[in-house]
């Protein structure tokens, strides 16, 4: 057993994160393809709390789980999509597509063949506890954070305004 | 590689000890329910199994196990079935952050009656019970009736907007407490006075929002049988239906539980230090008075559920987005002030 308790449990979230990636493009009904996103975010947040981020997890929960994707599945049950009254693509434009996706791959490979990945620094491993994170963000990260706040205040002032059109 | 087997030891017999006790609460939940009606109508309520009507839940849960199981032939199979499992599941997961006692210490050994004080646990609780809206949705589209789907639309998006209420008034709890661990809220609990006296209006928004965030009445709409004829639970028949009805019983035990925990001390109580008692029976004490606690906010959702009228949706919505969140924030930006007052002082 050369295999430590963490990277069993790395494994085991990788395997399952890229199944269930997998699940949400190659499934054919929308609302499983949903729940596998879902799936998938899970996974994803246990990542976060293996690199000791636990206020991202619980945050990506929250935020991508349990609020951008109950959207998602408001939109796709309302619209009630089935397989049988999607409109059928033309085979010409599969094949199209493949091979410019494969184009892209190469040419992402190519770009990413000598970068290098930086590895974290031990003492930086605590950042991701929320009282370092709300002190790092209100006093070293202040003035974007602030900013980003404000393009999201503008974002909510324009969907209410789309939302509120009179006629 | 070493295992701490006390740890996993103690860990799964508290899980399965929580789980256990919020099963039965929430059963005799549903007999607690029927006689209360029956108190404020004037009724004897259940009285035929056993003592007082105490084996009803049984004779209830028996019946509902026994009951023909349908599924409607133009559903889809798969989700029709997860439905209920993930409203059972997700009502069952908050209980994990909830300090149900003090530490017991046996053989040298001591014991928390928690089973994860994580850093986050307030937020945990945010995260599980945004979940809670899957369960609902998925039962209700995946029916395959107009009615159910109308139900699960009206649960999502009034969960949804009364989330929002409730964490912005958690938010200044938060700002006073200065954590977001529930343990460490209820031990500041312990040593002066309960969170509610200086968070009042909190207190009351946190508590109308748990009332719509559990379905329970005056804001159970998507249940509400003259519109919809039933719900969104509306095709479900035998223990789908029961996992459905127990789910809203367990959520309205765990936040009876929370409140109790945020704003009433949780297992602290007056004197609790001062009496000279043995560590071991002053957490006992604790959590029976806990529970004492949850029990009295447990009467108090069955007594508005038999007084007050079920809203109209309109109303439940500007009431949602109106009323409550700007008194949330208000709330907020007061107890930010006072803060920065005594900070300054």
């Amino acid at each position: 057993m050369g295999m430590s308790l963490q990277q069993i449990i790395f494994g085991v979230l990788s395997v399952i994160s890229l199944v269930s990636a997998l699940g949400v493009v190659l499934s054919k009904n929308p609302v499983t393809s949903v729940l596998c996103l879902i799936v998938t975010f899970f996974t994803i947040a246990g990542h976060y709390i293996m690199l000791n981020a636990q206020f991202l997890a619980v945050v990506h929960i929250i935020v991508y789980a349990g609020a951008i994707m109950v959207l998602f599945l408001f939109v796709i049950m309302l619209m009630n999509l089935n397989a049988e009254i999607e409109p059928q693509k033309r085979s010409w434009l599969k094949y199209a597509g493949a091979i410019s996706g494969g184009a892209l791959l190469v040419v992402l490979l190519a770009a990413l063949r000598e970068a290098s990945v930086p590895s974290l620094k031990p003492e930086s491993t605590d950042i991701g506890l929320i009282a370092n994170l709300g002190k790092t963000l209100f006093s070293q990260y202040v003035v974007p954070f602030e900013v980003s706040s404000i393009l999201f205040l503008s974002a909510m002032v324009g969907a209410v305004v789309i939302g509120k059109k009179e006629d | 590689m070493t295992i701490d087997w006390v740890f996993i030891l103690e860990k799964v017999l508290l899980i399965s000890g929580v789980l256990v006790v919020s099963l039965v609460v929430a059963m005799y939940s549903t007999w607690g329910e029927r006689k209360v009606a029956a108190i404020i109508q004037d009724r004897r309520g259940p009285n035929r199994a056993g003592f007082m009507g105490l084996f009803q839940p049984l004779a209830d849960g028996g019946k509902l196990f026994f009951k023909e199981e349908i599924i409607p032939t133009n559903s889809n199979r798969f989700l029709f079935i997860l439905g209920p499992s993930l409203a059972m599941m997700i009502a069952c997961m908050t209980s994990a952050v909830i300090p149900w006692g003090d530490t017991l210490t046996i053989a040298g050994h001591s014991f928390s009656l928690q089973i994860a004080d994580i850093n986050i646990g307030i937020l945990y609780i945010f995260g599980v019970v945004s979940l809670g809206v899957y369960g609902i949705m998925l039962g209700g589209w995946a029916s395959n009736n107009k009615y159910s789907l109308l139900a699960s639309v009206r649960a999502a998006s009034q969960i949804i907007s009364y989330e929002l209420a409730m964490g912005l008034s958690l938010i200044a709890l938060l700002m006073m407490t200065g954590t977001l661990s529930i343990k460490e809220i209820v031990e500041q609990q312990r040593h002066t006075y309960w969170n509610v006296v200086a968070q009042p209006l909190g207190f009351l928004i946190f508590l109308v929002c748990s009332f719509a965030e559990c379905n329970r009445s005056p804001f159970d709409l998507p249940e509400a049988e003259s519109e919809l004829n039933g719900g969104y639970h509306l095709e479900y028949s035998s223990m789908k239906l029961g996992f459905y009805l127990f789910a809203e019983y367990i959520n309205m035990f765990i936040s009876s539980a929370l409140m109790a925990s945020l704003y009433f001390g949780g297992y602290a109580f007056p004197y609790m230090d001062k009496m000279g008692l043995d560590q071991n029976i002053v957490t006992i004490l604790g959590t029976v008075v806990f529970f004492i606690k949850i029990i009295c906010f447990l009467f108090f959702f069955m007594w508005v559920r038999w007084t007050i009228p079920r809203f109209r949706y309109d109303q439940l919505m500007r009431l949602g987005w109106n009323i409550m969140i700007p008194l949330a924030l208000v709330n907020m930006l007061i107890t930010g002030a006072v803060i920065l007052w005594q900070q300054s002082h």
